[in-house]
């Protein structure tokens, strides 16, 4: 068992929790990710480690599911079942000269941690947070703290620029010689924004996120197509060359269970009600 | 001795055989001819002296019976069920040659489940030495090398990466072949000799090789994990799994009690299984239980089949179409899967296996209709680890190289199971973890 020593919700339907598991936080690298079961008929879902102090590991997760409902449903002070990790390949961390960080919705999460091994490394971070809407986003404090520059930019113009993330990556591309640039964010937001730095081949990283059971690379559940090879993001990744990712088959993957997540959703929203009148 | 009828079992995953009654093991016991030299225990590898707790079987003595096994093995329920011993310990039964051998497994497992349910004391720890010993893996060859190191009074460490223990004992084989509650029973047996377990913990990420080789002794013990693939067209499409995965979603996770549990599987209507191992027969039997109508493709002949006999015996009996001598060249689909294409195979000469070499013959390319393709055509040695093991010696096919004691090329790092083998069976993997238990207990003593 690992305890949530922390919980809160820092945006709209969007979570920060706490989780005291030393050896994750003592090991893990920018870019890595965990394995969290809540309970034990849980599933195990791997989510990225967005901060670590001391003991503590920091997961930041949009409830969209089951699992992740029932885990912004966990009060600080109460535990989780298993935490594996850290798992994945670390970050590429290396003096590039100038990178760019884009992080779409919950995809900021993964951000800071990033920056700052950057940053440690002499590199000049750029980030460019993107949301819905200014209710969707996150991180914009810590994010300016490291960042040498900092710009927002949401759908509806509701805060900072009016449009989307990979408008300002294109502007930044047109005008200035960038080394290196992460793009984490709902699939769909990587596979167009990659796009911008196809031509001048800018190495540009993605974070992916398929299903995953083990994340050891046992089951081959998250295999994803990379330059027309298999690779496992388990291991193999979780972050590729965003040029190289077949992004339509990863989107397709990901769908593979929406029906039964829809049921175990409904499930879990039907027990959380009833117990609530019961209440 | 029974076994469940098949449309009774094929609907839940209860333990298909339901083993001896006491008469039929006492009637079994007696017939063995308690040879002067017992063939039997040098077909077994980790030893027992099977003719010794035969002849207390026969007397009746059932807890005594058991005092004997686990001296040479702690997981006797275990081997028991899942031990070849057609071609082991019964194999080389005296009585085999006239009639039919001794049905030693069964009477292994007869004892062991007798003293699961009359609570046999498990061997004492022995006396501490202070020395520490890290095992990376929980799966049959860790925990047996955990029982001989504590035994011995070493100090363990069990690194397991899944949430739970018992490797292929619990994410691979089945409830119906291997009931749960048996794996978690003698497991937590050895653990309760003082063998400290952390879960979750994947060595090479949560503990770096560094802090590893800190310890007195390592024990590499991380099975054959990684799922081949056979690289073909349509492999990504949903509903292809690795057998690894279906099994694991099943037996570790219970995708079979969803949405009781949360973790979901596909419920194929048709589904197709490559390969004819253990492990394909053990998918074909889930997915069968699921609900599916099962085809099992092979490329060579039934007889070839490397499952064993028993295992492809139920398997048929539980309605699985067998198709050999084909092979699947594609899958068919747009995102799902909807078919399996197969070219038929010819039989030519042995191949280093001894098996014939199967060759496709031109233009006999026929489909199966699927909406699950699930591939169990082998393991290889768990990659993560090891590739951050770089300076560890290790064969063409990725296992870690280790001499009959365990030891590998760095110096206290010893390793055993299918890790060194590739994948092989439970008993074989233990047989080696005690050898390299005994090493490291001699080394630990210089």
């Amino acid at each position: 068992m690992y305890t949530i020593t922390a919980s809160n919700e820092i945006a709209e339907n969007i979570f920060e929790i706490w989780v005291e598991a030393p050896h994750v936080a003592t090991h893990a690298q920018a870019g890595q990710f965990v394995i969290i079961r809540v309970d034990e008929t849980g599933e195990r879902i791997p989510l990225t480690i967005s901060a670590v102090t001391g003991d503590r590991v920091r997961i930041i997760f949009m409830a969209v599911g089951k699992t992740t409902h029932a885990l912004a449903g966990i009060q600080a002070g109460e535990d989780i079942a298993d935490i594996a990790g850290p798992l994945g390949k670390p970050s590429e961390i290396e003096k590039y000269g100038t990178c760019v960080l884009v992080g779409g919705g919950v995809g900021i999460a993964s951000l800071p941690f990033i920056a700052q091994s950057l940053k440690k490394a002499d590199n000049r971070v750029i980030g460019i947070i993107g949301a819905r809407s200014a209710n969707f986003l996150i991180l914009e404090d810590e994010m300016r703290s490291i960042c040498d520059e900092l710009c927002i930019t949401t759908d509806d113009g509701s805060k900072g620029f009016h449009g989307f993330a990979a408008d300002i990556l294109k502007e930044l591309n047109n005008t200035r010689k960038l080394d290196a640039v992460w793009i984490i964010g709902p699939t769909i937001m990587m596979k167009v924004t990659a796009e911008v730095t196809r031509e001048k081949k800018v190495q540009t990283f993605v974070s992916l996120n398929p299903i995953m059971v083990d994340g050891t690379g046992m089951c081959g559940s998250c295999r994803c197509r990379v330059g027309n090879e298999t690779k496992f993001a388990c291991v193999d990744g979780p972050e590729f060359d965003a040029h190289a990712v077949d992004f339509n088959l990863l989107m397709q993957r990901q769908r593979m269970y929406t029906e039964m997540e829809r049921i175990s959703l409904e499930r879990f929203h039907e027990y959380t009600c009833t117990s609530r009148e019961e209440q | 001795m029974a076994v469940r009828p098949a449309d009774e079992r094929v609907r839940d995953f209860s333990e298909v055989d339901t083993g001896f009654s006491r008469e039929e093991a006492i009637a079994e016991a007696e017939r063995c001819l308690q040879c002067k030299k017992p063939l039997c225990i040098d077909g077994c590898p980790v030893g027992i002296d099977i003719p010794a707790f035969i002849a207390l079987i026969a007397e009746g003595d059932i807890c005594a019976a058991a005092g004997i096994i686990q001296q040479s093995n702690m997981l006797p329920a275990i081997c028991g069920r899942v031990c070849p011993q057609e071609t082991q310990c019964e194999e080389r039964c005296i009585l085999g040659n006239k009639e039919s051998p001794v049905r030693i497994g069964q009477l292994e497992r007869y004892v062991a489940d007798f003293a699961r349910k009359e609570g046999v004391l498990p061997p004492e720890r022995g006396k501490n030495t202070g020395k520490q010993v890290a095992v990376v893996g929980s799966g049959p060859a860790g925990i047996t090398a955990a029982a001989e190191l504590a035994a011995a009074g070493h100090d363990v460490t069990i690194f397991e990466s899944l949430h739970k223990p018992g490797g292929v004992l619990t994410y691979g084989i089945p409830a119906f072949r291997l009931p749960k509650d048996i794996v978690d029973y003698e497991i937590n047996r050895v653990l309760s000799r003082g063998v400290r377990l952390l879960c979750n913990h994947v060595v090479g990420r949560s503990i770096t090789v560094q802090e590893l080789l800190a310890y007195d002794a390592v024990l590499l013990g991380t099975g054959a994990g990684l799922p081949y693939f056979m690289n073909l067209p349509g492999e990504h499409l949903n509903g292809v799994y690795s057998a690894n995965e279906f099994l694991t979603r099943i037996n570790l996770m219970h995708a079979d009690r969803f949405p009781l549990y949360d973790t979901p599987v596909i419920r194929g209507s048709r589904v197709v299984v490559a390969g004819a191992g253990n492990v394909a027969m053990d998918a074909a039997r889930a997915a069968r239980r699921l609900g599916g109508r099962v085809t099992l493709v092979y490329r060579r002949r039934e007889k070839d089949m490397p499952a064993r006999a028993a295992e492809i015996a139920h398997a048929r009996e539980e309605g699985i179409t067998f198709v050999t001598c084909a092979n699947p060249v594609e899958i068919s689909g747009e995102t799902v899967v909807t078919g399996v294409s197969c070219v038929k195979m010819n039989m030519c000469e042995a191949d280093e296996s001894g098996r014939p070499s199967a060759v496709p013959i031109p233009d006999t390319q026929f489909v199966i209709d699927a909406d699950i393709f699930i591939q169990a055509i082998g393991q290889g040695p768990n990659p993560l680890l090891l590739s951050l093991f770089d300076s560890i010696s290790r064969g063409k096919a990725g296992n870690v190289i280790a001499d009959a004691d365990g030891k590998t090329s760095l110096p206290r790092v010893f390793a055993a199971g299918d890790v060194t083998t590739g994948s092989a069976t439970v008993i074989e993997a233990m047989g080696a973890a005690k050898k390299a238990a005994k090493a490291i207990c001699r080394m630990l003593q210089d």
